[in-house]
């Protein structure tokens, strides 16, 4: 076998580096990601500390954050978060409830979702932990876009681990192929807007679209569900499906396996971050 | 009235000034808006929707704050041949394939006279 000298040099190297890549944790790349993304916007935006990025576009404009603040001392989504608080503590019909079935009781725990279940060859989201506790329980599952059931559920139930720091985990090759899948839909131009999320939410963030501030990727998935104008609930694939509505794309269905990993990968960018669900935003 | 009513609830709020500058405009300078086809297509949020990204200095009835685009103004002097305009809005990917401005010839965002029309209201701004 013949090897250029040039190759020959560099092959130890090269060993090297493979060696390195096999032997390095799944989070490796995740984190590369991540930690290329903060620097890129604390340079861009020097002095803003990495927690109000959970602020969204509010993070830009003080007058903006007092009207948020305002609005959030008496939110006029309570009666959405009570009657998700009713679903929530509304036992089965074999007697048991969410509680029950979630582990910690359900309290301090949407952070580490979604997940890769290894076992099951499966990434849950949060809102499928909810649907698979009605199904393990006899409780037929809902649907991912109602609002009035998963919408208002899913808005109370995230609020039971506000405070938490986000903390997703990638710790497999399944789970990895999972994120990059995501990763890729993030940054794929689509529609015949030909937007990809990453024209807006990176290269454009903190510039105004017409009369709003358009908010970083970094802190987005910290504080879903929102509740737009006050009273509109969002939940985070409700929001990716306006999103693709506005570049004048096909929406993938919400709960889809396409949402599932753009929310795995969109969540890890905000690891470290504190959530906060259900919020008001204009 | 009944476009107006089919618009979402979510965008209400965005279009009320809008609105606002449109009744204004028409009862200011009606006449002058209906000469001006590209400032309806331009201005319109389900055609051109330029205002979107773009300020136009030169066009009060252009209410908007963006910066997402550089503002439309000295489009002139900046574009003195209109082909070269033209060929931007019809797909600027032509000049700069990382931009974000919509390929609205090449997508059939617009038909070819509103580009025309659209070209037309920015060289006579």
């Amino acid at each position: 076998m013949i090897v250029s000298s040039a190759l020959r040099r560099i092959l130890p190297t090269l060993v090297t580096v493979a060696a390195m890549l096999v032997a390095a944790p799944t989070n490796a790349a995740p984190e590369d990601d991540r930690g290329a993304m903060v620097r890129m916007f604390q340079s861009r935006f020097p002095g803003v500390p990495l927690d109000d990025y959970v602020y969204g576009g509010l993070m830009f404009n003080a007058a903006a954050r007092r009207h948020y603040e305002d609005i959030m001392a008496f939110p006029p989504f309570e009666p959405d978060l009570d009657r998700g608080k009713a679903l929530w503590e509304t036992p089965f019909r074999n007697g048991r409830t969410y509680a029950d079935c979630l582990p910690d009781g359900g309290r301090m725990i949407a952070g580490r979702y979604p997940t890769y279940d290894a076992q099951a060859k499966r990434l849950v989201t949060f809102e499928m932990l909810l649907n698979d506790c009605r199904s393990n329980n006899g409780e037929a599952a809902y649907r991912f876009d109602d609002r009035d059931t998963m919408g208002v559920l899913t808005a109370y139930a995230r609020s039971l681990s506000d405070g938490m720091r986000m903390d997703i985990r990638v710790d497999s090759p399944e789970a990895l192929a999972r994120y990059e899948s995501g990763k890729a839909l993030f940054h794929r131009r689509i529609g015949q807007m030909n937007f990809s999320c990453a024209n807006c939410h990176v290269t454009n963030a903190g510039k105004i679209m017409r009369m709003e501030t358009v908010s970083p990727a970094l802190g987005q998935a910290t504080h879903f569900p929102v509740f737009r104008g006050g009273d509109s609930l969002y939940t985070l694939h409700a929001r990716y499906t306006r999103c693709m509505q506005q570049v004048r794309a096909q929406p993938f269905a919400m709960g889809s396996d396409a949402f599932n990993d753009l929310e795995y990968f969109h969540s890890y960018l905000s690891n470290g971050l504190p959530l906060k669900a259900s919020v008001y935003r204009r | 009235m009944s476009e107006l009513l089919r618009i979402p609830a979510d965008r209400f709020e965005v279009n009320l000034p809008r609105l606002a500058a449109m009744l204004l405009l028409t009862a200011t300078c009606g006449v002058h808006a209906a000469e001006a086809p590209g400032r309806a297509v331009a201005h319109d949020q389900e055609r051109g929707n330029c205002l979107a990204c773009h300020r136009i200095p030169a066009d009060p009835a252009a209410e908007t704050l963006a910066t997402m685009g550089p503002p439309l103004e000295n489009i002139r002097q900046r574009f003195p041949d209109r082909t070269q305009l033209r060929q931007r809005i019809w797909d600027a990917r032509a000049f700069n394939p990382e931009t974000i401005m919509p390929p609205y010839g090449r997508h059939r965002i617009l038909t070819e006279q509103e580009i025309d029309q659209v070209v037309d209201y920015l060289h006579g701004l």
